[in-house]
């Protein structure tokens, strides 16, 4: 696509830019439905309907007609609130979430930017969110988004090394760092995707996506935002929007590691069938088909299970994920060593 | 050691085990209904807005003593001898005119106390419930069924009527004043016209 787009424009910028741009196209429209999703499936799950009238067709506009009140509200700043770093958090967050994507291949055809290190960028790239939670946090100068952000930096910091030990099993596998090329690798039909190539990774990718919930704060993972006990956690104190970036970001993140399970475990953009409905633009529905099922497991989870409370979520952390995880790496190595 | 993974595989286990109930419950319909679209059916004796039939109200103002709120306004006016207010569906004979009859149903409390009492059974709770208004003054409900100028009417009639009975009443006394103390009176052109 780049290479499309360089002949076409003649002008590297503005390639750069358009290539920069192509996710939001996605993300945006995601979010904004992935709300709408996540109440219906949360009203279906509890025997209700949820949202049914705004639009006509079961409520399906509800969430454009959120999205235009946020945008109309007053801009309100607490006046206690550290003006500059309130103002600023939001942004920080959504860079955060969103230069993740820079380095996941959508289809066979784009990928943002086709580094040797895709995956380290991401793992390190998402680690921006923690800072852009604790500066909303500590600016909005109220101890509910006080008590969210800093429950928000613990868990994200204490499930980044899961995260990372799991994806390490991949790269173990794929022998690249490249998310291009650990796709491509998957390519040729369903038994050739990674979930299913070595006993070691399908508990890799539980790791793997238990971890990711906790990093999006999803629940059952959701201490830092915490609706019954901290009101919203770090954006309790956010409206209009500012919000409306922030629940942006969120969303974002959540396609963002859905995409990442889909890619590594599950072969991304290659066609379950082989070379059967394989091709750039079949390539770009099945990697957001894959990604779209995730996120309604991360859906899905939200509504069957509690909370967990602070000492559960380290428990499960650290002397769960965390020891697991090395097993599944030493695993990993042994299988790749042994039988390749 | 042995609890440590029967902990982790129970955790595991529980997990599925609520999700295949949530699943299961995302195919279930859904218990709610869409309200201004879809209705209940109300219980045969709900209690909601008071109507007042004003063709078999007698003005007998035991509703308005009944409520326990104060809510029920009634102003009646007698009628003269000569005009008949007809009867009512249950054979009772009206005899007043009303032509107030207020209901505040802002202040109602819906406990029917103002129905058992009426005589003809002309006041009763509806199956209406939608009737929130933008204006508090809107829920002052006026069911008298005459207008101003005919209250008036009555009114004056009913003045002239007690007017002529007091003059016949002072008449009549004035008549017994003057027998009394004159056992034998006297012969008067027309003893019967009395004006």
């Amino acid at each position: 696509m780049k290479e499309f787009l360089v002949s076409l424009l003649q002008n590297e910028i503005l390639v750069y830019s358009i290539m920069a741009l192509v996710p939001l196209v996605w993300v945006i429209p995601f979010a904004l439905f992935a709300v709408w999703w996540e109440r219906k499936i949360s009203a279906h799950m509890q025997d209700r309907l949820g949202p049914m009238r705004t639009g006509g067709w079961h409520g399906w506009s509800q969430t454009i007609a959120d999205i235009l009140k946020l945008i109309q509200k007053e801009d309100i700043i607490p006046t206690a609130a550290d003006k500059k770093l309130f103002m600023l958090a939001p942004y920080v967050v959504f860079t955060g979430s969103y230069a993740a994507y820079a380095a996941i291949p959508f289809s066979a055809a784009y990928v943002g930017s086709e580094i040797n290190i895709g995956l380290f960028y991401i793992i390190a790239i998402s680690s921006l969110v923690v800072i852009g939670l604790l500066m909303a946090g500590w600016a909005s100068n109220n101890k509910w988004s006080l008590f969210g952000a800093m429950r928000s930096a613990a868990q994200v910091i204490s499930y980044e090394i899961p995260v990372a030990l799991a994806l390490l099993a991949v790269v173990m596998v794929a022998g690249t760092f490249d998310l291009h090329q650990i796709n491509q690798a998957q390519e040729g039909g369903i038994l050739h995707w990674y979930i299913f190539r070595n006993p070691f990774l399908l508990p890799a990718f539980v790791i793997y996506f238990v971890a990711s919930l906790a990093e999006t704060n999803r629940t059952p993972f959701d201490i830092p935002e915490a609706e019954s006990e901290l009101v919203g956690g770090y954006h309790t104190e956010y409206g209009g929007m500012r919000f409306a970036i922030l629940f942006l970001s969120e969303y974002a993140n959540m396609f963002a590691v859905s995409s990442i399970a889909a890619t590594l475990f599950f072969g991304g953009w290659t066609s379950p069938f082989g070379e059967a409905l394989s091709g750039p633009w079949w390539g770009l529905f099945w990697f957001l088909g894959k990604g779209m099922a995730f996120i309604f497991v991360q859906m899905w989870l939200r509504w069957t299970l509690p909370r967990l409370r602070v000492d559960q979520l380290m428990y499960v952390g650290w002397k769960v994920l965390i020891p697991f995880a090395f097993v599944v790496v030493l695993g990993v190595g042994f299988w790749v060593m042994v039988i390749g | 050691m042995g609890r440590y993974f029967r902990d982790v595989w129970e955790g595991i286990v529980t997990v599925l085990i609520g999700m295949k109930v949530t699943w299961r419950h995302l195919f279930t319909p859904a218990v709610t209904i869409q309200y201004p679209d879809v209705k209940l059916k109300l219980p045969e004796r709900a209690r909601n807005r008071l109507y007042v039939n004003m063709d078999d109200c007698i003005g007998c103002d035991q509703c308005a003593m009944a409520c326990p709120v104060d809510c029920i306004t009634i102003e009646t006016i007698k009628s003269t001898p000569d005009v008949d207010l007809g009867l009512t569906s249950v054979g009772t004979k009206k005899r007043l005119y009303v032509p107030v009859f207020d209901i505040d149903i802002a202040k109602c409390c819906y406990c029917a106390l103002c129905v058992y009492p009426c005589p003809t059974e002309c006041i009763k709770m509806t199956d209406v419930y939608e009737f929130s208004e933008y204006n508090r003054e809107n829920l002052i409900y006026n069911f008298a069924t005459m207008t101003a100028a005919e209250a008036e009417q009555a009114k004056a009639r009913l003045a002239a009527y007690d007017k002529e009975q007091a003059a016949k009443k002072a008449a009549a006394a004035a008549a017994a004043a003057a027998v009394k103390p004159a056992p034998t009176p006297a012969p008067s052109p027309n003893p019967d016209s009395k004006t």
